[in-house]
């Protein structure tokens, strides 16, 4: 390759880089920087705009290297090397700083400090890049299979969805029977459908199809492998002496789908939540489903333990909730009193806000309070602070209702620390990227939907389920998925055929082969995983890692000591 | 201007793209704040890392080094992260010979969920460099590193143990030997073959140290000087480099036979 012409792209990411670094000083900085032909910033380099800022400093300067300065490779690289291919450079001359993930969203009180780091970093990115080299991606057979966690609504719906398209899924579910956390719920908002039997109907159809298996009392306990080709054991069955499962099973599929939703938060010690007087919506619900004996007075208390700086979060589907219940009881007795005590009512849409119209309509009181003077519950008595009308009500009462959060499963770690995805404090899973990859994770063939990733209703959970589906069938119908070509190259001139190569390999990747000149170490492309154990290993330095080179790395070294010396 | 006080660490922190990586993306996503001392190179693997590359960083005056990898068990690459730890172990020994206090290497697991570990480890990591000071600079006399130009040729030393086909060999196949015995399926004390491998990284040290000085003739007496030992502890480390056709004698002043590298 000729002289390398390095471009360097700086991201505002709105305020997100912008506000905590001096990106000017950056841009400025990055100018004076050995082969750096190039340099400009962007406000939101992954836009439309910005990408085409790219193409066109490619093309008008004659690039042949690209840095983006922005957020993290794990959610954005294939974006940026996709713009370089558009533009004739070869998506392996592509490299990437991370100023944000990394940066100013982890120093944002440090604008000084901060932006020195950057520069270094940008500093490291720019020598690298300068010895990338052109590489070709390698493309590996899918396994035309999905496991799906979770056999609630939202897995459910993935795997019928998943499976009409041809496809075999495995659904795996630790409950005893399938169904979720629909199989407590009495009626559906907004068309009062009976949830049990439009989750009965999802679940005779899984059982039904044949592309699906249905394990019940089942946990993945271990997950090896790479996108397309994932090794998964799933334990069944009582643990036997030794604490292992009943039953160990393991099978191959191309892609992973979780589905293990949420669970309703106990108000244990808010309210003289009791289980009887006191009750929490969900134990409402079933209440409900049973045929309840008519209510006199009914109180229900709306954002218990959510919203607080325990649990910040709003939890979408309780004001609904609320709302259904409210008519349920109305309809069931007009002349039975429900007041729901609220700080915000969220009643999205044109349906929902026309369903709380209704209520208030049907005479279900609605009354607001604040979070600084929470109402009281005291034996049969309510005791709210109005804030509209500026004076404490007291209401007696029946029963007390408790609209608590969904909370994330309480072993949501474990499962993300198999599946190695990102799991937040509060239990749910996140997501590669809020708005650009909300169903994916950043690890490439693996995918979420459903209350596991936040809090959502039937329609979202059902929505969210079609698109994971449709996410995953992308992989699956292709058949074919391209990786990076960062795998093991041998200098046979260097080679002395020791083997501990050979030794090291998990993959039996690499490999003494007999050659005109002895025995040497070759790899076997396909078979190897990219990990580098064997270069970092090798006694003579004749193993070097295509894209992750020692020069590269030495390269990165170097330039970050650069200044320190 | 202090020096300990306006001391900010430049540490360089390998992290694996899996897991650690991950964990530090998730610190920024949760804004949670830490040092700004840290600067990432990101690698596929704790594996990756090969020793010449920590003791680079080292030599370049960098002061402190974190290798993060995945949890043990949890490697995606199923065992990466038990090579990292047993070359960290050989480096960890290698920096105590050449004076480089071990403390300025860290090897630890940050899981794709632990954004609060992984800034803790890098809060902790930047204290503990910061009591330290600087590699190279005014702090170091305190915690007994040498002078830049001693600690070079020192570093310099272990890279050449570290590259030497011997130890690469037994840090390579430690867990193999430990695990499923030799080649003769002779299960491996533990035990021997630490102190084994602790007596092979050492002496290769030493005559990696022998061979850099004598760049000129010189007796072993004054070898023996140079590396702070007794001179019949050096002959045989001399002896040993004079059969392997890396060393010979030159000359002979007074009753001292001299000796330069080949």
């Amino acid at each position: 390759m000729d002289q390398a012409r390095v471009g360097v792209f700086i991201c505002h990411c709105g305020n997100n880089i912008a506000g905590f670094l001096d990106v000017p000083e950056l841009t400025r900085y990055v100018r004076t920087l050995p082969h750096v032909a190039f340099a400009q910033e962007n406000m939101y380099t992954c836009a439309d705009a910005g990408r085409a800022e790219i193409v066109k400093g490619i093309t008008e300067h004659d690039l042949n290297r690209v840095v983006v300065a922005s957020c993290t490779p794990r959610t954005h690289e294939p974006l940026f090397r996709s713009t370089c291919q558009q533009a004739g450079l070869n998506p392996y001359l592509f490299e990437f700083v991370n100023i944000r993930d990394q940066c100013s969203w982890v120093h944002m009180q440090e604008r000084e400090l901060a932006t020195k780091k950057a520069k270094d970093l940008l500093r490291m990115g720019v020598a690298r890049a300068v010895l990338l080299e052109p590489e070709e991606s390698i493309e590996v057979e899918v396994v035309p299979a999905a496991l799906v966690i979770g056999a609630g609504v939202a897995g459910l719906t993935v795997a019928l969805s998943l499976a009409n398209r041809g496809f075999e899924v495995k659904l795996v579910e630790r409950e005893a029977e399938t169904g979720g956390l629909l199989r407590g719920v009495n009626r559906l908002y907004p068309t009062g459908d009976d949830a049990r039997a439009f989750i009965e109907a999802k679940v005779e159809a899984a059982q039904r199809h044949p592309n699906i298996e249905v394990f019940t009392g089942a946990e993945v306990s271990d997950v090896s492998g790479f996108v397309g080709n994932y090794e998964v054991v799933v334990g069944q069955g009582a643990p036997v002496l030794d604490g292992r499962p009943g039953r160990e099973l393991g099978f191959a599929v191309g892609v992973i789908i979780v589905a293990t939703g949420a669970k309703e938060f106990k108000p244990v010690g808010i309210y003289g939540y009791d289980g009887e007087r006191v009750i929490t919506q969900g134990e409402l619900e079933k209440l409900l489903a049973k045929g309840m004996s008519s209510i006199r007075s009914m109180v229900m208390i709306q954002c218990v333990g959510a919203r607080i700086d325990a649990r910040p979060y709003c939890s979408r589907i309780c004001c609904m909730t609320a709302v259904k219940n409210a008519l349920l009881i109305k309809e069931d007795d007009p002349r039975a009193q429900v007041y729901v005590l609220y700080r915000d009512m969220l009643t999205l849409g044109t349906e929902y806000e026309s369903l709380y119209r209704e209520a208030r309509g049907q005479g279900v009181t609605f009354i607001q309070y604040s979070p600084q003077s929470p109402p009281t519950v005291n034996g049969g008595q309510v005791v709210v602070y109005d804030e509209l009308l500026g004076q404490a009500l007291s209401i007696p009462c029946d029963l007390v209702v408790l609209s608590t959060p969904l909370v994330g499963q309480a072993d949501a770690a474990n499962l993300a620390q198999l599946l190695k995805v990102p799991v937040g404090e509060h239990g749910f899973f996140l997501e590669a990227h809020v708005k650009l990859r909300p169903l994916d994770f950043a690890t490439d063939g693996i995918f979420l939907c459903g209350s596991a990733h936040w809090p959502s209703d039937i329609g979202e959970s059902v929505a969210q389920a079609y698109g994971a589906a449709a996410r995953a069938s992308i992989l699956l119908s292709r058949g074919r998925v391209e990786v990076e070509p960062i795998v093991s190259v041998v200098d046979e001139a260097k080679c002395i055929g020791c083997g501990l190569c050979e030794t090291v390999c998990t993959y039996k990747a690499i490999v003494l082969r007999d050659t005109g000149a002895g025995r040497k170490a070759q790899t076997i492309a396909a078979s190897c995983k990219g990990c580098g154990v064997c270069a970092a290993g090798c006694p003579d330095s004749a193993i070097s890692m295509q894209h992750f080179t020692d020069e590269q790395l030495f390269a990165q070294i170097d330039a970050l000591a650069e200044l320190v010396v | 201007m202090t020096g300990i006080a306006a001391f900010e660490p430049k540490i360089l922190g390998f992290l694996c793209n899996w897991c650690s990586y991950a964990g530090a993306d998730l610190a920024g996503v949760s804004r949670f704040q830490y040092p700004p001392t840290i600067r990432v190179i990101r690698v596929m693997c704790s594996g990756r890392v090969d020793p010449v590359f920590v003791l680079r960083a080292f030599s370049r005056g960098l002061d402190g080094v974190m290798i993060l990898g995945c949890h043990p068990g949890d490697c995606h690459y199923a065992t990466g992260n038990y090579y990292a730890q047993n070359r960290v172990k050989v480096l960890k020994q290698l920096l105590g010979l050449a004076m480089v206090n071990p403390d300025r290497l860290v090897l630890d697991w940050v899981s794709a969920g632990e954004g609060q570990r992984f800034a803790a480890l890098v809060f902790d990591f930047t204290e503990r460099i910061k009591a330290l000071g600087p590699l190279d600079g005014a702090g170091t006399a305190g915690v007994g590193e040498p002078p830049r130009e001693e600690l070079l040729e020192r570093l310099a030393a272990a890279r050449r143990a570290v590259e030497s086909e011997k130890v690469r060999w037994l840090v390579g196949r430690k867990q193999e030997m430990l695990e499923a015995g030799d080649v003769y399926g002779q299960a491996v004390d533990q035990e021997a073959f630490e102190s084994l491998l602790d007596s092979t990284v050492a002496d290769k040290y030493l005559r990696s140290r022998l061979l850099l000085l004598a760049d000129h003739p010189l007796s072993v007496k004054e070898m023996a000087s140079e590396v702070g030992m007794a001179p019949r502890s050096v002959l045989p480390h001399v002896v040993s480099l004079e059969q392997d056709g890396l060393m010979a004698m030159v000359g002979i002043e007074g009753n001292s036979p001299k000796y330069q590298r080949l």
